[in-house]
C-alpha cells in the first residue's frame, strides 16, 4: 500500500480516462480480475473518502495496473490531473474477484457502461485459457463506448445502445436470447444495479449461474465501516455483507435486490 | 515514518486503565480490528475502542449509507453489528495477543433493558476494560440518541448500567443537544466514571438529480474536519465544568489536532473518520504527536492536558 508512481494517462472519451499506475502489491503473487484499487484523491484531507475504480488491465511481468473510469464527480475529475511521474496513494487490489470454474469452455461476459473495464482483464484470462469468450455490452450511445477491440481481441463481441447508433437499439439484456445464451456455461456482469437486476432475471430463466460485480458507496473499502454492504442470501439466511471485503464479486443466485 | 522521540513520556493513566499513548480508533471506524492487523502492529494504539455492540444482531440501514460531503462525511450505518454474544466469543477473544492493549466495548440499545443485557454479558467476558456507553447513535429510530438528549433520561440510563458493569463507565456523549455542560454534569453526577465526546452530528444530504436525500435513511451523522471546532469547543466546556476525565473525538487527522483536544482538556482521544482515507492514521498520529512534544520541549504528554483554559 501506499504511494506508487503514475506510468501513463489518457483521455479514451470525452470523460472516459485510462490510468496505468505501478502497482501498490506484487501482483506476481496473486490478484483476481474484479478486484478494485482504492485511490486516495489528494495528499490533503480535502476529500473525506477515497474512490473505487476497478482493476480494468495487469501487466505482471512490469508490475503494472491500468484502471479505466468516467470523470463525473469532484474527486475522479480532480484524478484526470494525474501524470506519468507523478505520486498517487492506492490501495489494493482489494477485495474478492470474478471466480473462474475448471472445465468451463464458453462464458459470456456481460457489461454495461463504466461496469465494462474489470471484464477486460477476465476476457484476457479466460482467451489465454482457451475459453471461448462471449462479450454483450450495452451503451448509452456510441460515443460512450469503450474498450471494444479489448473485447473483440479476445472473443466474439456483441453491442446495444441505447439510442440505436452502434449495435442493437436497446438494453444489453435484449442481446441475451435464448439462441444467444445457448452453449454458455457462466456469465460474469458488471455494470449499473438497474442492469444487474435484469440480467440476473434473464440468466435466471436461461437456467445459467454467473457472478455480479456490485456497486455500493464504499468508505475505508477495507471493512472497518460497515458502508458498503448488500444483502446477500446464504445457507438460508440474507446477511448484509461488506462488498469491499467479501465482494464486490458475488455469486448472482446469492444476490437480493430491492423490488 | 519516523520514529517516536523516547524523550517524551506518552503514557495516560485513564480510570484504571495504562494507555501507553493518548491515542485510540473511535467506534464504528475499526470494525473489532482485524481488518487493522494487515496495516500495522495493534499494540502501538493506546487503547482501542469496538464497534457498537447490541443485544440480537442488527442488519443495519440501506444502502447508500455513506455520503462524502465538505470536509467531512456522513454515515447511516445503523448499528450493524453480530450482537453481543458473537461479539464475546468471537471478535474480543482476538485481542488476547496484546496484553497491554486496552478494549473498550461500546454499548448500544433501543431500550434500558437491552443495555442492561448487554453489559450483563460482557461482565462474563475477561477480554473488556471499559464499557463506552453509546446514549448518541443518531441512526437508529427508537433509542440510542434519545436518551443522549434528554439529561434525566440519560442520567437514569447511567445509573442503571453503572450499577450492573464490572468495569469502568465511559459515556459517549451526542452533540445534538442544546446544553452540552448540562448532560455531562447529569451523567457524572449519576456516575459516569468519564465522558467521550462528541459522536456525530446529525444532517442531510440531498441528491439534486434525484431530488430525494442521498441516504436511504435520509439523515446521517455527520463526522470528519467538519466538525472538529464543534469538538474541540464542546470538550473545553465540559472538561471545565466536571472532574471526571474526558476522551475528545471529532475531525482529528494529525497530531495537532490530538494536540488541540489536550489542551481543550481531553485526557486522550479517539480518531474516527481518518482511519478510512488513511489506514496507517493512527500510528502516524502518535508519531507526530510525539515529535510535537519533543520538538516543544514537553516531556509528558500528560502535561497538556487542559494547556489552552488557563
Ligand atoms: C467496486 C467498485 C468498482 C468501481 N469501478 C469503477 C471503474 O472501474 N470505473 C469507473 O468509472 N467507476 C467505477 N466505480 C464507480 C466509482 O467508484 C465512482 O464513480 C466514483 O467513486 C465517483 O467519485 P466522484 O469523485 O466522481 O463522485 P462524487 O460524487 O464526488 O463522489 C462522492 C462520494 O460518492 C461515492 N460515489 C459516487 N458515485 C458512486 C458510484 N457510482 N459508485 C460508488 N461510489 C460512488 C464516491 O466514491 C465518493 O465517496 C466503481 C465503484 C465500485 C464500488
Ligand atoms: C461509519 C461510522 C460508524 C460509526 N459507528 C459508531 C458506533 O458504532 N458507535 C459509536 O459510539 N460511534 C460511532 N461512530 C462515531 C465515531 O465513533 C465518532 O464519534 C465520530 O465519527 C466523530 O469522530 P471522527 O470525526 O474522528 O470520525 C461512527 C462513525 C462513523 C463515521
Ligand atoms: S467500505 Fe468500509 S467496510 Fe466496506
Amino acid at each position: 500500500m501506499g504511494y506508487v508512481s503514475v506510468i501513463a494517462q489518457e483521455a479514451l472519451t470525452a470523460d472516459v480516462y485510462s490510468l496505468t499506475f505501478e502497482s501498490p502489491t506484487d501482483l506476481s503473487q496473486g490478484f483476481e480480475p474484479g478486484q478494485f484499487l482504492h485511490f486516495r484523491v489528494t495528499d490533503s484531507f480535502d476529500f473525506t473518502l477515497r474512490r473505487p475504480l476497478s482493476l480494468c488491465a495487469a501487466d505482471v511481468q512490469n508490475n503494472q495496473i491500468t484502471v479505466v473510469y468516467r470523470a463525473q464527480g469532484e474527486g475522479t475529475k480532480r484524478l484526470t490531473r494525474l501524470k506519468a511521474g507523478d505520486r498517487v496513494d492506492v490501495l489494493g487490489p482489494l477485495g474478492h474477484g470474478f471466480l473462474t470454474h475448471q472445465g468451463d469452455k464458453k462464458v459470456l461476459l456481460i457489461g454495461g457502461g463504466i461496469g465494462v473495464p474489470p471484464l477486460v482483464e477476465l476476457a484476457r484470462q479466460f482467451h489465454e485459457s482457451q475459453v471461448r469468450v462471449v462479450s454483450a455490452l450495452g451503451f448509452a450511445t456510441q460515443a460512450q463506448a469503450i474498450l471494444l477491440d479489448e473485447l473483440s481481441d479476445c472473443g466474439s463481441l456483441f453491442v446495444a445502445t441505447q439510442d440505436g447508433s452502434l449495435g442493437q437499439h436497446g438494453f444489453v439484456t435484449q442481446l441475451l436470447t435464448e439462441d444467444f445464451c445457448a452453449g454458455i456455461d457462466r456469465y460474469y456482469a458488471c455494470g449499473p444495479t438497474s442492469m444487474l437486476k435484469a440480467v440476473q432475471q434473464v440468466m435466471r430463466d436461461r437456467n445459467i449461474a454467473g457472478y455480479l460485480s456490485l456497486e455500493e458507496r464504499m468508505g475505508c473499502g477495507i471493512g472497518i465501516c460497515v458502508g458498503c454492504v448488500h444483502p446477500i442470501a446464504r445457507d438460508g439466511k440474507v446477511v448484509n455483507r461488506k462488498t469491499c471485503k467479501e465482494g464486490p464479486v458475488f455469486l448472482a443466485e446469492e444476490v437480493i435486490f430491492d423490488e | 515514518m519516523n520514529k517516536s522521540p523516547n524523550s517524551v513520556d506518552m503514557q495516560v493513566k485513564f480510570l484504571s486503565l495504562t494507555l501507553k499513548n493518548p491515542v485510540m480508533p473511535a467506534s464504528g471506524c475499526f470494525s473489532f480490528g482485524q481488518e487493522m492487523e494487515n496495516f500495522y502492529d495493534l499494540d502501538l494504539l493506546g487503547a482501542v475502542v469496538v464497534k457498537a455492540t447490541t443485544l440480537e444482531e442488527r442488519s443495519g440501514n440501506k444502502t447508500p449509507r455513506l455520503a462524502e460531503t465538505p470536509a467531512g462525511m456522513l454515515n447511516s450505518i445503523g448499528l450493524q453489528n453480530p450482537g453481543v454474544i458473537q461479539v464475546i466469543q468471537e471478535e474480543l477473544p482476538r485481542f488476547r495477543k496484546y496484553p497491554n492493549l486496552p478494549v473498550i466495548v461500546n454499548v448500544a440499545g433501543t431500550a434500558v433493558e437491552d443495555y442492561v443485557e448487554v453489559v450483563e454479558n460482557l461482565n462474563k467476558s475477561p477480554d473488556v476494560s471499559a464499557i463506552e456507553l453509546n446514549i448518541s447513535c443518531p441512526n437508529v429510530k427508537c433509542g440510542g440518541i434519545q436518551f443522549g438528549t434528554d439529561p434525566t433520561m440519560a442520567a437514569g440510563m447511567v445509573h442503571t448500567i453503572k450499577s450492573v458493569t464490572k468495569v469502568p463507565l465511559i459515556v459517549k456523549l451526542s452533540p445534538n443537544v442544546t446544553d452540552i455542560v448540562e448532560m455531562a454534569l447529569a451523567v457524572e453526577e449519576a456516575g459516569a466514571d468519564a465522558i467521550s465526546l462528541i459522536n456525530t452530528l446529525i444532517g442531510m444530504h440531498i441528491d439534486i438529480e434525484k431530488r430525494r436525500p442521498l441516504l436511504a435513511n435520509g439523515i446521517g451523522g455527520l463526522s470528519g474536519p467538519a466538525i472538529k471546532p464543534v469538538a474541540v469547543r464542546m470538550v473545553y466546556e465540559v472538561s471545565s465544568q466536571v472532574q471526571i476525565p474526558v476522551l475528545g473525538i471529532g475531525g482529528i487527522r494529525t497530531g495537532q489536532d490530538v494536540i488541540e483536544f489536550m489542551m481543550a482538556g481531553a485526557s486522550a482521544v479517539q480518531v474516527g473518520t481518518a482511519n478510512f482515507i488513511d489506514p496507517m492514521a493512527c500510528p502516524r498520529i502518535i508519531d507526530e504527536l510525539a515529535q510535537w512534544c519533543d520538538q516543544h520541549g514537553v516531556k509528558k504528554v500528560t502535561d497538556l492536558i487542559g494547556a489552552a483554559r488557563g
